[in-house]
């Protein structure tokens, strides 16, 4: 019963990021706002001592501690590592942009490494508890951080509209873990799987519950037709939370995913089950994603229905039910996350003070502007289509032949179709930008910082996708070894 | 009948008739209180069946706080008692029928295969040592530490989010500077005039009219 040093070495990344959440908490009622910056800093450095730590903890083994609460794996360690690196991105991105819009406040740091402790306890939970209340923690931080400009209608109304739908969701969420628990009488993974392969359970109840959990993900995935909420928030959201939105928490439902339906209830009866829920939610996603898309004038909108495509090939990668299939779905999430990462910096970049570059048309001659940033939204938004060399085409290449090798050919070839149907969408972009004339003459202005590491998202979307072998290895390996 | 029995009878009656009261009281304030007469009663009964925690818990966190909480917003605000019991009569006979189905759906179950006494017989009575509280904090601070400490942070959380969104400082909010009130000198407030006193009113000289 009693917990031993054993029992927290594995959690070291989790107590240490809270630690500091609550010394940030303290510190920055300390601080002037001219001192504001202290809070920045202090919030990277523990972004970065996290990652020392994950790295310097990990095994390379599954290590249950906790009381069977928490798991370490291979999958949870990398998963952690891109989480703290798509946060701190974010914070180097938004700086200017909440800076100028009055939310360069402590509560945003607090807020967002709160929700980062969020997806660390999702992606790291062995216990249908410690996924619920990992995922809640991500949820509540959002919802706030989604109303933090509270003057603003349209983000009040997200907000609004993310926390109804969000709460709803989490109810399906525990209705069908309930179902499972009943069916089983155990809320730890491990020991569900078990029970389930002893075939002491009731199946029925177990699909019944099944159908609650997969609606309750579809919605924190946003696949269509748990999708409703995607856009408005999107658009209603300041882009800096957009963009927190739209990248690391896609990591932390990646690993949610995982550890529900595969780790639980992947058991062969179960599994036929829950791949025809994600095939249609899949079909649904990439259909209506790709399609509404098109009709977006709003680019932040736009990349919501994108968002929702991208995940359908998620989905599409998860339900190959393969190591493969759910090695490649990693990595499909992970480089969506971070090209999503380099799209909203371009737009806050393209933000200042006062003015909110999220019409299609702002993007209108930016080759004209700075030929530079130009080609940096050409390589995303290639990406994004998945253009060859570019890392998306790459990717999506993984999730298909992961498909097709599971026997999902009609699948694939929809997917195929769709994302073909999507490329529109992001080319129209490229086109403004490089055959248009600016409406805008502003010129852009930005951090250092955030101006290289924009540059080096850019170039990472070309160079991780003319050798993209080492990054596939990373999943691959993270998967098997976990698994 | 045994004492336990002839308790929990009691215990029911007043439960019973104290939700009610509930409902039918006239005044908002007296509903409260009768509520809380329903949490204490409730509370007893959870007693009898042996869950001390959840007895204390149930005064300590509604009796104590919410409905405290309650009592100050009933009293606080200036409801119209006569709008609020508008439409009684209009709202009973829907109510009924709901509370009716209600009653005939537990009754289903409860007299259900799975729910009868047969098939839900009574736990053994546990030594007179032994404390569920104690077991409970046992189980949370061991097996359960990790989810346990998650809600607290959801809870910190929640307070975060909550002054994050509603604390604003505006410009004419008046408040006390206790500091400053403990601080003040005598001289800040009050300045001594030395004035020469003033000579009383000569007696009005009487006028010529007064004296024509």
């Amino acid at each position: 019963m009693i917990l031993t040093a054993a029992d927290f070495v594995p959690v070291w990344p989790e107590i240490l990021l809270l630690v500091m959440v609550c010394v940030i908490l303290i510190a920055d009622l300390f601080l002037r706002d001219d001192q504001r910056a202290g809070t920045y800093l202090l919030s990277l450095l523990t972004l970065g001592a996290c990652a020392v730590v994950t790295v310097l903890t990990s095994t390379g083994d599954v290590t249950v501690a906790m009381h069977g609460m928490f798991v370490d794996d291979p999958m949870s360690d990398t998963l952690k590592v891109m989480v703290y690196i798509a946060v701190a991105t974010m914070l180097i991105y938004s700086r200017s942009y909440v800076t100028a819009r009055g939310m360069f406040r402590g509560e945003f740091f607090t807020l967002v490494l709160f929700a980062t402790l969020g997806m660390m306890v999702m992606i790291s939970a062995n216990h249908f508890l410690t996924l619920y209340l990992g995922l809640e923690l991500l949820s509540l931080s959002m919802y706030a951080l989604v109303a933090l400009q509270r003057d603003s209608n349209d983000a009040t109304e997200a907000a609004m509209k993310y926390f109804v739908l969000g709460a709803l969701a989490s109810g399906m969420l525990l209705y069908g873990m309930s179902m499972i628990y009943g069916a089983t009488g155990s809320l730890e993974i491990t020991r569900v799987a078990e029970r389930i392969a002893s075939g002491q359970a009731n199946l029925a109840i177990l699909v019944f519950g099944l159908v609650f959990v997969v609606s309750g993900l579809a919605f924190k995935f946003g696949a269509v037709p748990f999708h409703m909420w995607v856009p408005d928030v999107y658009q209603g959201a300041p882009t800096a939370v957009a963009l927190l939105i739209s990248t690391a928490p896609k990591l932390a439902a990646f690993a949610f995913a995982i550890r529900l339906l595969v780790e639980s209830l992947g058991h062969q009866s179960l599994l036929v089950e829950w791949q025809q829920m994600l095939a249609i939610l899949a079909v649904l996603s990439m259909a209506l994603g790709n399609i509404t898309a098109i009709a977006q004038t709003n680019i932040k909108r736009m990349l919501a229905y994108s968002t929702i495509s991208h995940m359908g090939f998620v989905l599409l990668g998860l339900l190959s039910g393969t190591i493969d299939g759910y090695g490649a779905a990693m990595f499909y999430v992970s480089v969506y996350a971070f090209v999503g990462l380099g799209t909203f910096g371009m737009i806050m970049l393209l933000s200042r003070e006062g003015f909110e570059a999220d019409r299609i048309e702002d993007f209108r001659g930016l080759n004209r502007r700075s030929p530079w940033y130009a080609f940096v939204m050409l390589l995303l938004m290639f990406s994004l289509a998945g253009v060859p060399p570019t890392v998306g085409f790459y990717a999506k290449l993984a999730v298909l032949q992961g498909a097709m090798d599971a026997g999902f050919l009609g699948l694939a070839i929809v997917a195929v179709l769709l994302s073909l149907i999507g490329a529109f969408y992001y080319l129209r972009i490229v086109r403004l930008m490089y055959f248009d004339e600016p409406v805008d003459g502003t010129p852009i202005v930005a951090p250092v910082g955030a101006r290289l590491l924009l540059s080096l998202n850019g170039l990472a979307a070309l160079v991780v996708g003319i050798v993209p072998g080492w990054l596939m290895t990373i999943c691959q390996q993270a998967m098997q070894a976990s698994l | 009948m045994s004492f336990q029995l002839f308790v929990f009878y009691l215990f029911s009656l007043i439960l019973v008739g104290a939700s009610l009261k509930v409902i039918t009281a006239r005044n908002p304030v007296h509903s409260a209180l009768f509520l809380v007469l329903a949490f204490v009663t409730a509370s007893g009964l959870w007693m009898l069946l042996e869950a001390e925690f959840l007895a204390i818990a149930l005064v300590l966190v509604y009796v104590g706080a919410v409905m405290v909480l309650f009592l100050f917003v009933v009293m606080m605000l200036d409801i119209n008692i006569d709008r609020l019991r508008e439409g009684y009569w209009d709202y009973l006979v829907p109510a009924l029928v709901v509370a009716g189905i209600m009653v005939a759906e537990m009754t289903v179950i409860l007299a259900g295969r799975y729910f009868r006494l047969d098939g839900m017989p009574a736990p053994a009575a546990k030594p007179e040592t032994y404390s569920n509280t104690r077991e409970l904090g046992k189980l949370i601070y061991t097996q359960y530490v990790y989810p346990f400490e998650l809600a607290s942070v959801i809870l910190l959380v929640a307070i975060v989010a909550a002054i994050a969104l509603t604390l604003r400082r505006r410009k004419d909010t008046k408040f006390q500077n206790t500091g400053r009130q403990v601080a003040v000198r005598r001289q800040d407030r009050v300045r001594m005039v030395s004035m020469p006193s003033e000579k009383p009113a000569a007696a009005p000289l009487p006028t010529d009219e007064a004296a024509g």
